[in-house]
């Protein structure tokens, strides 16, 4: 690991005043310092923001809830509020890494939470998103675990996440603050896909901060379900997960959101498929006529051809429980 | 206090170790794992992958189970950290450490103190009753020998002898 140099920060107004470069804020460590070892990141100072007051989660006036940036995945996974009226992000939550880690990875640092591609991971081997420019070494590589949706020439990296997947159908904003003062970005604007520029995961500038999260009040009456297959039944990445939140009346979809990982470069969301379900029959039918079109688009690399029909059933069953009669 | 003051290639830090307050200066890069082990001698807790992947390095920080090894040490001021060391005593055991040896909950031993850590973390979690919930609360910690039978059988020993 290089050096570098370590502060804390007493405030926001502290972390963000000292931003250069080559600095990165570290909260709890579980992306940053294991990326550090493999000397893919390479800060020269390092900017501890864990004495931050970020860590509440708190009702919103209008019924939603407020998770701040350095609430731990395992706090907020198991806050009574988020288990009662937002299930699906407790369930990805506890599906997600292992209790320690769960100790320590944060909010914030779970949205930032970066690719599992081998080839990123290994600085000796051609990664755009690593090293622009160099090639990417996962096409007609080791590519199973790697996305069929969102790609492009330049990188075919997954998001790991699976808090982020369920933020995505739970259309989460997101907080930030910059030097330049504070914004909201609604979740769905936050991740981009990789393009021409993969090292931009985010539209996250240089210097900014993410200081919370917040929900919208629950819906009325709405269903939900988290599923993820892998290839172990705990403490693995998704080869394909669902997120879905359905409303359904007299048999009929009134509303549906729906966000996939595991198979896209970001938290994948697609209208198409949420508007070709509402107002329909809740049917396994209409289900995989859903998955048809998520999947249309998908470009299957070399190792994970696999991944299009595990996607699409994935989805199927996702919406066949969140919507089955109680 | 600005946080210009902390600038520099070593870093005060100032924490609890199974009760004794110990106060160090640390190069930055040290992670919690190497310190507790090079600097404090407590060589309990074991490197086993050095990446958060094994569990083998498992300590608990203010009562909560985490990964030493993707922690620095000059993250913890002010923290209460216990390792398998303060546990217990060849004499005076912790429940969890005689239920591994009452249920052979281990082979060759490395992984053990970490699998102890996060046994006795569990006892306090929110996790289900059945064993299929303890393997998933215990999916981070990993056993090359394959004793998670035993390990499963020693917790819900505890876990039904407390009621």
């Amino acid at each position: 690991m290089n050096a570098f140099t370590f502060s804390r920060a007493r405030s926001v107004a502290d972390a963000l005043g000292h931003w250069h470069d080559n600095v990165r804020f570290l909260a709890g460590g579980t992306t940053l310092i294991d990326l550090m070892k493999l000397n893919v990141e390479r800060p020269a100072e390092i900017i501890d923001i864990n004495a931050l007051p970020l860590a509440e989660v708190t009702r919103t006036p209008d019924g939603g809830l407020s998770i701040g940036a350095l609430a731990r995945n395992s706090d907020v996974a198991h806050h009574p509020d988020v288990v009662r009226d937002y299930p699906l992000l407790a369930q990805a939550l506890r599906s997600g890494a292992s209790v320690q880690l769960r100790n320590m990875a944060s909010t914030g640092g779970n949205l930032l939470q970066r690719t599992r591609c081998v080839y990123f991971r290994d600085p000796a081997m051609a990664c755009n998103k690593r090293s622009p420019g160099s090639g990417c070494a996962a096409i007609g590589g080791f590519n199973r675990n790697l996305a069929i949706l969102g790609t492009s020439a330049h990188c075919i990296a997954t998001n790991p996440s699976d808090q982020n997947v369920a933020l995505t159908a739970l259309e989460a904003t997101i907080h930030l603050s910059g030097s330049s003062g504070a914004r909201s970005v609604p979740i769905g604007d936050f991740y981009l896909v990789p393009g021409e520029t993969p090292e931009r995961e985010t539209i996250l500038e240089p210097g900014e901060l993410v200081t919370s999260v917040t929900l919208p009040p629950p819906a009325a009456g709405a269903r939900s379900i988290y599923l993820k297959l892998r290839d172990r039944a705990s403490y693995e990445f998704a080869l394909a997960s669902a997120a879905v939140v359905a409303t359904v009346r007299d048999g009929t979809m009134q509303c549906v959101r729906i966000a996939m990982g595991g198979i896209a470069t970001k938290p994948w969301r697609n209208l198409d498929v949420e508007i070709a379900l509402q107002g329909q029959p809740a049917t396994h039918e209409r289900f995989t006529e859903a998955a048809r079109i998520l999947l249309s688009d998908a470009k299957p690399q070399s190792e994970n051809g696999f991944k299009v029909e595990l996607a699409k059933r994935c989805l199927v069953h996702a919406l066949s429980l969140a919507t089955a009669a109680v | 206090m600005s946080i210009l003051e902390l600038r520099g290639s070593a870093v005060k830090v100032a924490f609890t170790v199974n009760g004794r307050p110990v106060e160090l200066e640390v190069d930055p890069r040290a992670t919690l794992l190497d310190t507790l082990r090079d600097a404090l001698g407590l060589t309990g807790t074991k490197k086993g992958c050095d990446h958060g992947q094994c569990g083998a390095c498992t300590v608990h920080v203010d009562g909560r189970r985490v990964n030493s090894c993707l922690s620095f040490a000059a993250m913890h001021e002010g923290s209460t950290i216990d390792t398998i060391e303060g546990l217990g005593t060849p004499e005076n055991l912790h429940p969890i450490q005689a239920a591994f040896l009452e249920r052979d909950g281990f082979q060759c031993g490395y992984c053990t103190p970490g699998q102890i850590m996060s046994a006795v973390a569990l006892l306090t979690e929110p996790c289900g009753q059945s064993d299929a919930d303890v393997a998933e609360c215990m999916s981070g910690n990993v056993c090359r020998c394959g004793a998670y039978q035993n390990i499963v059988a020693a917790i819900q020993s505890v876990r039904k002898a407390r009621g």
